[in-house]
């Protein structure tokens, strides 16, 4: 019977180890390639004209004078007149050239005339007088209800309550199972009331029906303790390296080769294939490495679609563009903002007994994100609602871990505002109330006694407010976090050639989380060679589809579907030279290079003689995930981490400065202790920077992006992230759940550990981020703050 | 649409032709910029006016001469990148902000898209592939792959050259000189604790 399930940690020599990055060497010498530094011959520049208004109407475009200008390969429009434009930097015309410098002479040649509207880019507290949606949902809502992320309970409550003014089709409810919606949703758009739309008033706030459970009422009047207070924090902008983009060409009419910076290789064709008229299986999509994604980079976006058109007016050349800075932080995503009004109680021993919040945010038009509140805790009384605000401003896209930081963020402060109400370490409260933290509870005990120990938290905590002396006050903070993580579906080629090298072709990509690396360890691992045998082919459509990399699905997918093919493989190859070694395959193993009879080394081969005997046709298998035909399950789903900060508050320049902070995660079967000790690291580092730095600002009175570039933007430094200790738990307990994704869970507590760690110190709270020097001086003054 | 499929000019519209500028560069090859037919008086001198059109712009880059025809506004960045596939040196906020771009012109660490490359022409300039030996890597190349500083690898050309400069200046840097002489560069995926272990390797490990 093969054996699929992970080797034991005495069987695997290089599984679980700390090993070098496979792209290392490629990345550091500056020869690994990126679609932005793709060249091709008789390459033209292709760049957009953006809309400079939040919202406006277009009336009338001239092309005419730019269509002139020499060097000027093609012009489209994008958007015509009489479109309606609902946030600044929309694509209104694409022009595509010989050179950068003529395109953008030729962009600044084009008139567009605007009916300037008014816009609305506050996300600010909505007033008390909003009323929670009532009405039927529209087709919008619905969308907006996906898109923000509403748990599927209170969609289905919604659709049952309210009814629905629109009649979706046997077509839209294929292509809503397409984008993931939840059978039971579709079950109930089938079954709902159709109520006749009335037309609603103007607002750009939606608020959701106020949900309870158990008596709030009761226990907040019966409590020993109740902490009141307002958190929360705003968007902000993914800020890729590599700017999104693309470079097409078009090979003959009916063909696009695609160069696109994505997280998505296999995903990009049968996106690209509608707008572009041209069969999905036409269109080559090629990627090698990617400058950064976090989340923003899955579709085929309207300037991608543009460039393919450009390319083909200019008769198939090469037209690439990638968006310039400016535009990355206007259309290019962000994570929504997420604030909340809190108000959170307790019994005498500790023990939290009631929730109740009025939560709001943006997420661009559509509304904004709806943080899981509260936050891991089921707290057994509770009553909350959400109101999502539309502004005038580039749509929000997936930030890594979506909702989870803003959960975190508002919960984690009010629980500690709380202990501090109590008097009590807030490591202790969380410790007494971990029986209600979910299906992790196990995992955070264990790490906050990990996490206790490397910060020194029972050492050094101290009650709210540092009492020593001067200005600096020193504070310590914690929080905690979960995530899914489960691996995606995978599909892969798996070749042993005569020669003894393994080729590895599937359609993923490595974001530089290390997906690369992990596929060649388990490969190499399997077959008992060194990694230097493996040749991981990835980055191209024409290979086995492998899923987007998203939602820390990477690993676990790719790691699962290696495993198997490698199994399938070794012993296709065990089954065809047992004759020449004279025993049953059952009876050899592959390690330290050789194919040996178990117990016997002088009957053995070396790798390389052993595939000498494949013959003249590569051995070739496939893999795949998930694969109910070859068990077990090798990922899982549900990670547990716990972070601990420890800052440093100028009370006079309002300065936040991280001294240290401690990670403790879970995630499964580690593969490579080494890349994921950097994903956890660099999670923290970005945790920082957007803790204490990172904020999207929009004017009210022209509704632009006031800061869009990275000197106003301000992203951490290395002069800024302190003393960094990260702790990956491995072993019994751990390893047996099978691999599990890491990207996401690591990002979210940050926010939340360092505004504990900054109130701890100086004795406030400071509600929002950044935990900038006006917010921190502003809370000081105010002894709290306020978001207006 | 009307296309335009019209041919390149064959001479640069800066009112120099090739020609003219083959005969003038002969004679003042020493100066920075070519003088044409334009001139304007600025500050007690003749200063060559170049541009808009294409002028001929001969750099030094790695030890080889390279050569292209470009409009004066191009910046360093865009010439090597583009004219001569040098893509190490990254474009990311294209106007000195983030050090993705950097590499050396003299010696001297440079954002290369806050140079124009007219401006590039009598310096002797290094890029990332400079730095390795073929296949070998440099020694802080090594050091980048064992303490994993890089995650997508879209800084880290721009933190290995800057890297490179600081510990010419700096062989045995403190942990206060690498915090202010590596803030530079900008990293989102969050790589510095691997970048500053790369510095403080030079040091011994110990955090001065």
């Amino acid at each position: 019977m093969t054996q699929y399930s992970w080797p034991d940690p005495a069987t695997r020599p290089l599984l679980g180890k700390k090993i070098d990055r496979v792209d290392g060497p490629s990345k550091t010498s500056g020869r690994a390639k990126y679609t932005y530094d793709y060249y091709p011959q008789g390459l033209l520049a292709g760049s957009i004209l953006r809309c400079p208004y939040a919202h406006a109407k277009i009336v009338s475009i001239d092309t005419s004078a730019a269509e002139k200008m020499p060097g000027v390969k093609a012009v489209e429009i994008i958007q015509k007149p009489g479109t309606e434009i609902f946030w600044a930097g929309d694509e209104i015309v694409g022009v595509a050239a010989v050179d950068e410098g003529t395109v953008h002479d030729a962009l600044r040649a084009i008139k567009v005339e605007y009916e300037v509207l008014p816009h609305f880019v506050s996300d600010a507290e909505p007033p008390k007088t909003v009323a929670a949606d009532t009405g039927p949902i529209s087709s919008d809502d619905f969308q907006d209800m996906e898109e923000n992320q509403v748990p599927d309970e209170e969609v289905i409550a919604a659709i049952q309550k309210r009814g629905i003014s629109f009649k979706p089709s046997d077509k839209d409810y294929e292509s809503m199972k397409g984008m993931g919606v939840d059978s039971s949703i579709i079950a109930a758009l089938k079954k709902a009331n159709y109520v006749e739309g009335a037309a609603k008033p103007k607002s750009p706030y939606k608020k959701t029906a106020l949900q309870t459970q158990g008596e709030p009422d009761k226990a907040f009047s019966s409590a020993a303790a109740v902490s009141e207070g307002v958190y929360g924090m705003p968007c902000i902008v993914h800020c890729c390296l590599e700017s999104h983009g693309s470079c097409s060409e078009w090979p003959s009419d009916k063909e696009i080769v695609v160069h696109v910076s994505t997280q998505n290789v296999s995903g990009i064709a049968a996106q690209l294939a509608e707008p572009m008229a041209v069969p999905a299986g036409n269109i080559n999509v090629l990627q090698q490495n990617v400058g950064g994604g976090f989340g923003s980079k899955f579709s085929v976006d309207r300037w991608d679609v543009n460039t393919a058109t450009l390319s083909k007016k200019a008769g198939g050349k090469p037209v690439k563009n990638m968006l310039d800075r400016k535009a990355e932080f206007e259309v290019a995503g962000m994570r929504p903002s997420a604030y909340g009004r809190v108000k959170i109680a307790a019994d005498k021993d500790g023990k939290i007994t009631a929730w109740d919040s009025r939560s709001w945010g943006t997420g661009g038009v559509g509304g904004g994100g709806t943080p899981p509140l509260p936050y891991i805790f089921e707290i057994p009384n509770q009553r909350k609602q959400n109101t999502a605000i539309s502004t005038n401003q580039g749509s929000a896209r997936a930030w890594r871990a979506p909702n989870h930081p803003q959960a975190a963020l508002i919960t984690m402060s009010a629980i500690e505002d709380l202990a501090a109400k109590l008097k009590m370490d807030p490591l202790d409260l969380i410790l007494k109330n971990l029986e209600i933290a979910g299906p992790r509870k196990d995992t955070y005990r264990e790490e906050f006694a990990i996490a206790d120990e490397l910060m020194g938290w029972k050492k050094n905590w101290h009650p709210r407010g540092d009492k020593t002396a001067g200005p600096v006050k020193r504070g310590l903070g914690l929080s905690m976090h979960t995530w899914g993580g489960r691996g995606h579906n995978s599909n892969q080629d798996f070749t042993i050639n005569p020669d003894g090298s393994v080729q590895i072709k599937l359609g993923t990509q490595d974001l530089g989380t290390g997906a690369l690396t992990i596929i060649t360890i388990v490969a190499a691992d399997t077959l008992g060679v060194p990694m230097e045998n493996i040749k991981v082919l990835y980055g191209n459509n024409r290979y086995p589809q492998s899923g987007g990399s998203g939602g820390s699905t990477t690993s676990g997918g790719v790691t699962s579907s290696t495993r198997r093919a490698a199994v399938n493989a070794r012993d296709a190859l065990l089954a065809k030279i047992a004759p020449a070694l004279k025993a049953n395959p059952e009876e050899l193993e592959a390690n330290n290079g050789r194919i040996s009879v178990k117990g016997d080394a002088n009957r053995s081969l070396s790798w390389k003689e052993a595939c000498a005997r494949i013959g003249a046709v590569p051995l070739s298998v496939t893999g795949k995930n998930p694969d109910k035909d070859q068990p077990p399950d090798l990922t899982n789903s549900g990670v547990g981490g716990v972070q601990m900060a420890d800052v440093s508050v100028d009370t006079e320049t309002g300065i936040v400065r991280v001294n240290k902070m401690v990670a403790v995660q879970d995630c499964g079967l580690v593969v490579d202790v080494k890349t994921a000790e950097s994903q956890v690291l660099g999670a923290l580092i970005m945790g920082i920077s957007y803790s204490l730095y990172e904020e999207k600002i929009l004017d009210p009175v022209t509704g632009i992006v006031l800061n869009p570039n990275l000197e106003f933007y301000r992203l951490a430094g290395l002069n800024d992230i302190g003393e960094l200790k990260v702790h990956m738990m491995t072993g019994k307990g751990y390893d047996e759940r099978g691999v599990i994704g890491l990207a996401e869970p690591p990002v979210v507590s940050p926010g939340a550990a360092i505004s504990n760690a900054v109130a701890n110190a100086i004795g406030v709270r400071v509600p929002f981020l950044p935990l900038a020097p006006d917010h921190v001086l502003a809370a000081l003054e105010e002894g709290g703050g306020s978001h207006a | 649409m009307k296309k335009n499929d019209a041919p390149k000019p064959e001479q640069p519209s800066s009112g120099v032709s090739r020609r003219d500028f083959m005969k003038i560069s002969a004679v003042t090859s020493a100066l920075p910029l070519v003088l044409g037919p334009k001139a304007v008086h600025a500050a007690g001198e003749d200063v060559a006016v170049l541009g808009p059109g294409k002028v001929p712009v001969a750099l030094n880059v790695n030890g080889k001469k390279l050569q292209a025809e470009l409009e004066p506004r191009v910046t360093l960045l865009d010439a090597l990148r583009g004219q001569f596939n040098l893509t190490g040196a990254k474009r990311v906020c294209d106007r000195g902000a983030c050090g993705a771009c950097t590499v050396l012109m003299d010696g001297k660490p440079v954002y290369a898209c806050s140079v124009l490359a007219i401006d590039a022409q009598n310096a002797k300039i290094s890029t990332i592939e400079a730095l390795a030996e073929g296949d070998k890597l440099s020694p802080v190349m090594q050091a980048f792959v064992e303490h994993d500083a890089q995650q997508c690898g879209f800084c880290t050309p721009g933190f290995v050259v800057a890297i490179t400069a600081f510990l010419q200046d700096h062989p045995k840097p403190t942990a206060d000189d690498i915090r202010h002489g590596l803030s530079g560069n900008f990293c989102r995926c969050g790589t510095y604790s691997g970048i500053r272990a790369v510095a403080l390797a030079h040091t011994g490990g110990k955090r001065s």
